[in-house]
């Protein structure tokens, strides 16, 4: 992984504050808890049915009966819970997740997300995304800035098909922090190497950018 | 008095299945998936099925066997990503799937086993899952109207039985097992340990035998139960 990735995950890990109810979505949002210190007070959520997620084990040490969401083989930590599809989602949609972090297509500047279907390519079902995206408490995105051909994926507006409206507060990208503002996207933070040309280059609706020089990651 | 004997063979259990059916599935990947009872049913022949299962496992694996043999119509579920497979058969027009978002395809199946007629949420209004839904306001505020679901057969997987039909889960198996388990005309279970009346203790029942028309016990565990090697 590219270490200006890996500083993106390791900041997103730092939205994270003590006594949260978290959910991270299927993917690059997985890897933030290697990023968390050892016995820091957080309960991890996954939707198929475990709230006090343990570390990750190989193969040879899994448990075969405790996965998460996106299959990874977990463990329990003291005081896990165990519970059915039903009572996960009522979690969720009642707003006892505090936070969650979702991978994203698409991000647009009042905050739409799409990021569970690319028509004619890639329409695999939003499995447990739209009600994350609706009712988690805070969402943050943690996505690479463009896409692979290079092209932005924080836009004016969405034009793939929606998973929720209004509803991220702040993406990390591999070169920068960006909050969604009532005026649009607006730059907080920097990555290492960055200048604030290159990220309102790569970002597709404009970027508010601050009047001092932003920290780094 | 004593608490009527529901045990069964597989193969009994599945033979109640018909051309047609609508069959429930539990299981979130590997976890809870009846792969004993998927694969007696494929074994069996019944064709035309809907099927109802939050995932289509992964090739090779789980309902891939009833996709492959091409007994299954329709599918109702809420995400294909580990299944190339289940996404190339929808793809080409060979597989009818209705994608429901996860939680809310857990309360149907709720409300079903429940006996009511559909739950009311704000899930997914404004996307392409709210279309075709009927619409209510409720305090001011739109809801869609999800109908319940239930099916003429479930496929359950529990850790632990009685000859009952009490069940008892194990890790992440749960999943929509104990909802599937409330929302079919038929339920039937395979376990893992079949044991005597009070053996399982009553405060360790999470499926009421009440729901369970069939138990089975496991002879072995196949391969597909193991830890999948990535």
């Amino acid at each position: 992984m590219s270490s200006a990735k890996d500083r993106m995950i390791a900041r997103a890990a730092r939205e994270i504050a003590p006594g949260m109810v978290v959910n991270l979505g299927i993917g690059l949002p997985t890897k933030v808890v290697d990023h968390l210190p050892a016995g820091f007070p957080v309960c991890l959520h996954t939707e198929n049915g475990l709230t006090g997620i343990g570390p990750t084990l190989p193969p040879e040490r899994a448990d075969r009966n405790l996965i998460d969401a996106g299959g990874a083989y977990v463990s329990t930590v003291p005081g896990s819970a165990f519970f059915d599809s039903a009572t996960s989602f009522a979690m969720v949609r009642s707003g006892r997740l505090d936070l969650t972090m979702l991978g994203a297509f698409e991000v647009a500047a009042n905050g739409d997300l799409a990021n569970w279907k690319i028509p004619g390519k890639f329409s695999p079902g939003v499995g447990g995304g739209i009600e994350l995206a609706q009712k988690a408490r805070r969402v943050v995105v943690l996505s690479t800035h463009t896409d692979r051909a290079g092209n932005p994926k924080l836009k004016a507006e969405c034009a793939l098909p929606l998973t929720a409206h209004r509803c991220v507060a702040r993406i990390f990208t591999d070169m920068a922090v960006i909050d969604i503002t009532p005026q649009g996207f607006a730059l907080r933070e920097i990555a290492q190497g960055r200048t604030l040309h290159e990220v309102a280059q790569a970002t597709g609706a404009p970027l508010i950018l601050p009047d001092a020089p932003p920290p780094t990651f | 008095m004593k608490l009527p004997d529901k045990t069964t063979t597989i193969e009994a259990a599945i033979a109640r299945i018909k051309d047609g059916d609508s069959v429930m599935v539990g299981g979130f990947g590997v976890p809870g998936t009846p792969m004993t009872l998927i694969r007696a049913l494929v074994d069996h022949g019944a064709r035309d099925l809907t099927l109802i299962k939050n995932d289509a496992n992964e090739p090779d694996m789980g309902i891939d066997h009833l996709l492959q043999s091409g007994q299954v119509t329709r599918l109702i579920t809420t995400h294909l990503g580990l299944n190339a497979h289940a996404i190339a058969l929808m793809n080409a027009g060979k597989l009818d799937v209705e994608f429901n978002a996860q939680g809310i395809l857990a309360e149907r199946i709720r409300a079903g086993g429940a006996g009511l007629g559909a739950v009311l949420s704000d899930i997914g209004i404004g996307t392409e899952l709210a279309q075709g839904k009927q619409v209510v306001d409720l305090a001011g505020k739109p809801h869609l109207v999800e109908t319940a679901l239930r099916a003429d057969v479930a496929l359950i997987h529990a850790e632990r039985a009685d000859t009952f039909g009490n069940l008892a889960y194990t890790g992440t198996a749960q999943n929509f097992n104990p909802l599937m388990a409330m929302a079919a005309d038929c339920v039937i279970a395979e376990v893992e340990t079949l044991l005597p009346l009070g053996a399982l203790t009553a405060g360790e029942v999470q499926t009421v035998g009440v729901f369970v028309d069939h138990v089975a016990e496991l002879e072995t565990l196949s391969e597909e139960y193991a830890v999948v090697q990535r």
